[in-house]
């Protein structure tokens, strides 16, 4: 009689449980590609604990926290390592609707991940897509920032250009007038002895009287 | 960039024949000739070909509208590189991820079918347009970029040729130290050595094909900026007894080295990339037939796929062909092959090939800035043509300094650009560098030559040039300049307009955001129209200022002769 029922209840239970089933889930395993030589062969007692996963995030749900791990079925386990996954109600006769396994699994997919060490593109659920992060808006965008300090520095730079070149010019145009005032001291200042500059008189090979050289400085200069 | 692009259209390491055939008969002749008038002259373009002859004030100023429309369209690749630049800060680059759609539970739909660096470029970049007719508003940060580039440009330029001399040494030193890290770095990267051998293995029967040699003709007359005015300009301010021979021979030689230089570098990095898309091809075969078939995980590799796959074919027939029309036939040969030139190697394949380098913000940081350094070059040389006539001209500088005629024509240069940054301002880009300088300079170097071997004089030419330098003129260069070169150029010029007659109306590739590809549309007939009027206005300078000369003339002879 209880070999009838167990018989039974498998029987039950393999029906409940079969590919493309309804409110039956696919799983892909990539573990050699996410581990390589890190990599765990997928046995029984690892089934195990994709069952109590599957059952611990049912329980989340509100109404479902009576879900064990007998709740859940698996079956056509491959090489690959693939396989689909029922989650029956507490009386095993039907299964629970794939939109609730589905939000269920969406939110605790980071912990069933990192309990098997994959991420979402290595443990995939096939039907059940994964929500992606929100890409990382600062408030002010980095480039903007940049392209602000560049800009800042090529406008101080290009007003400093602009009033040494307008400073220089109008140097330029007083210079003329502080070039005559020098010119005239220059001229009081050419030392004349009878009528004829100093000047020539050294470049044109005159000779300079020694004598009267050091009579002048023994003076002390003013 | 074209030269990369050549070499690999043409034959590879066989492209390279036809390339120096055309340096050493057109390059360096032409290139001398424009070096040895502008020393002679003294002048800028205008003044210098007045001189030569009254009539021919034209080609100068010909030249100095070829340049203005060079300037107005050629700093917008200085804005995109800024653009770049700016975004090579964030961790991860902004084109190697997808961004998300607007439920979060995938990849924007225009990223998917295209490649994130391709959406990065079209979409965040450009917002281009369905068409050229589809103007659409101006994008503001393009237009940042961009008035960020002609402050630049503005900056060094300012103080004129001297300050823009010391500048120049800068920005073409740096491209030579980035260039070199480049090659370092592009030689050690998994998959170069098969660019570089697919580059340098020569296909002989290429040079049997004319439009290598006609191609490698516009390559070397394009790349050394024969015709712009900006040569003469330059070369004014040269010392008379320069031996501008020897300068051209050597600037010649140091343009042609760097471009097949800076070709190694791309070729390495295109065999990184084409091996990296290869294997990523190789990897989405295997996990499909992983999937479906549900092998065990790691049991397909590069290396048993052909056999496994035959396998399954033979005892899984039907579920096999189910999966075949998805697999993808990855072929190296294929990604190698994909050639691409212009803005689209810049910014989008070097970009990808990149992404996928280790500290991949360094690698994009250099890249842009070398970029920026020989667009902010090549603005400058452009730039000083147009300043030199007007800062010449007593007319211009009696009544505004230096400064504000320099800041004017940033301005006015800037307002216009501002096109280029509109949705559709690509496809205007891709016009004005097209056609705003391809033919009217080959038009102005065959007036040119002309005019120097038989208005001027040949013999005359060369008794100044014996007098300025003290060296004579060799027959070689005689002889180019008399027959060879000018024959080479009308040729070119008659294959152009053949060209153009037999393929009837002009076409151009829209980027398609449904498809996630370029697609090829007709141009406009507003567009055609802008398209003449560019290569007339420049090409009409020519004769309409020889005839403009003429009637003067005509008018002063019948003045005088009452007069006396």
């Amino acid at each position: 009689m209880l070999c009838l029922l167990f018989f039974l209840v498998t029987a039950v239970g393999a029906e409940l449980c079969q590919p493309d089933a309804e409110n039956a889930f696919k799983v892909r395993l990539s573990i050699r590609t996410a581990l390589g030589d890190k990599a765990y062969a997928w046995d029984t007692n690892e089934e195990y604990l994709f069952k109590a996963m599957v059952a611990f995030s049912m329980r989340k749900v509100p109404n479902r926290e009576t879900t064990e791990i007998s709740h859940v079925l698996l079956c056509n386990v491959t090489q690959r390592v693939s396989f689909w996954f029922v989650v029956t109600d507490p009386s095993k006769n039907h299964t629970l609707p794939a939109v609730e396994i589905q939000s269920a699994i969406r939110m605790n997919r980071n912990r069933i991940n990192s309990a098997f060490f994959l991420n979402d593109q290595t443990l995939e659920f096939l039907k059940i897509p994964s929500t992606l992060a929100p890409p990382t808006d600062p408030t002010m965008p980095i480039w903007m920032i940049i392209f602000s300090v560049i800009f800042c520095i090529v406008i101080v730079a290009v007003m400093l250009l602009i009033f040494s070149g307008i400073r220089q010019r109008r140097r330029k145009s007083k210079g003329p007038s502080e070039v005559d005032d020098t010119e005239d001291k220059c001229e009081n200042m050419i030392t004349i002895e009878n009528g004829i500059p100093c000047d020539p008189l050294d470049t044109k090979g005159g000779h300079i009287n020694d004598v009267f050289m050091t009579e002048d400085e023994r003076l002390t200069p003013l | 960039w074209r030269f990369p692009y050549l070499c690999q259209m043409y034959g590879g390491g066989s492209f390279l024949v036809p390339y120096l055939v055309m340096l050493i008969v057109e390059g360096m002749p032409l290139l001398y000739l424009e070096l040895a008038v502008g020393q002679r002259m003294r002048q800028g373009s205008i003044g210098a070909w007045k001189t030569i002859s009254p009539y021919l004030g034209g080609v100068g100023l010909a030249s100095v509208v070829v340049s203005f429309f060079l300037s107005m369209y050629y700093n917008i690749i200085n804005a995109w590189a800024f653009w770049y630049l700016f975004h090579s800060f964030q961790d991860p680059l902004p084109w190697s991820v997808c961004p998300l759609n607007d439920n979060h539970t995938g990849y924007d739909e225009e990223c998917e079918k295209a490649s994130s660096t391709q959406y990065f470029w079209y979409r965040k970049t450009l917002n281009i347009s369905p068409s050229i007719q589809d103007s659409g508003r101006v994008q503001w940060e393009p237009a940042l970029c961009l008035v960020l580039a002609w402050l630049v440009v503005y900056l060094c330029v300012l103080r004129g040729t001297q300050s823009t001399g010391k500048v120049v040494y800068f920005t073409a030193l740096l491209p030579y130290c980035v260039l070199i890290i480049y090659l370092v770095r592009g030689l050690t990267l998994h998959g170069a050595t098969n660019g570089l051998a697919y580059m340098f293995t020569p296909k002989l029967e290429q040079l049997a094909n004319p439009k290598a040699w006609i191609n490698a003709a516009t390559q070397i007359f394009f790349s050394l900026g024969l015709g712009f005015g900006s040569l003469i300009a330059f070369a004014s301010y040269n010392e008379p007894s320069n031996n501008c021979q020897k300068h051209a021979i050597i600037v010649s030689l140091i343009n042609s080295s760097t471009s097949i230089f800076a070709s190694i570098v791309t070729f390495s990095i295109y065999g990184f990339k084409a091996t990296f898309n290869y294997e990523s091809c190789l990897n989405k075969v295997i996990l499909l037939l992983t999937n479906s078939f549900d092998l065990e995980d790691g049991f397909l590799t590069a290396s048993n796929l052909e056999q496994v796959k035959g396998y399954l074919a033979s005892t899984f027939p039907g579920k096999y062909s189910e999966v075949l029309p998805q697999m993808r036939n990855c072929s190296l040969q294929a990604e190698l092959a994909t050639a691409v030139q212009g803005t689209g190697l810049s910014f989008i394949v070097y970009t990808e090939a990149i992404k996928n380098m280790e500290v991949s913000q360094l690698w994009s940081v250099l890249y842009f800035f070398m970029l920026l350094m020989l667009g902010i070059g090549s603005m400058l040389g452009n730039t000083a043509a147009i300043l030199t006539p007007l800062t010449d001209s007593k007319v211009v500088s009696s009544h505004l300094p230096k400064e504000a005629i320099s800041g004017l024509v940033c301005l006015v240069n800037c307002v216009i650009g501002l096109v280029f940054t509109m949705e559709s301002g690509n496809y205007w880009f891709d016009i004005f560098n097209d056609y705003a300088a391809t033919l009217s300079l080959l038009l102005i170097v065959l007036v040119e030559t002309i005019a120097v071997c038989y208005v001027y004089g040949l013999r005359r030419f060369e008794s100044d040039l014996e007098a300025m330098t003290g060296r004579g003129l060799n027959w070689y260069w005689k002889a180019m300049w008399a027959g060879v070169s000018p024959l080479l150029i009308v040729s070119l010029f008659v294959f152009y307009l053949s060209d153009y007659i037999l393929t009837g109306t002009l076409q151009y590739q829209a980027w398609d955001a449904f498809q996630g590809q370029l697609v090829t549309k007709d141009y406009p007939p507003y567009a055609l129209a802008v398209i003449g009027l560019l290569v007339a206005s420049s090409i009409m300078c020519i004769p309409l200022v020889a005839l403009g000369t003429f009637i003067t003339r005509c008018l002063k002879r019948g003045d005088t002769p009452p007069a006396a």
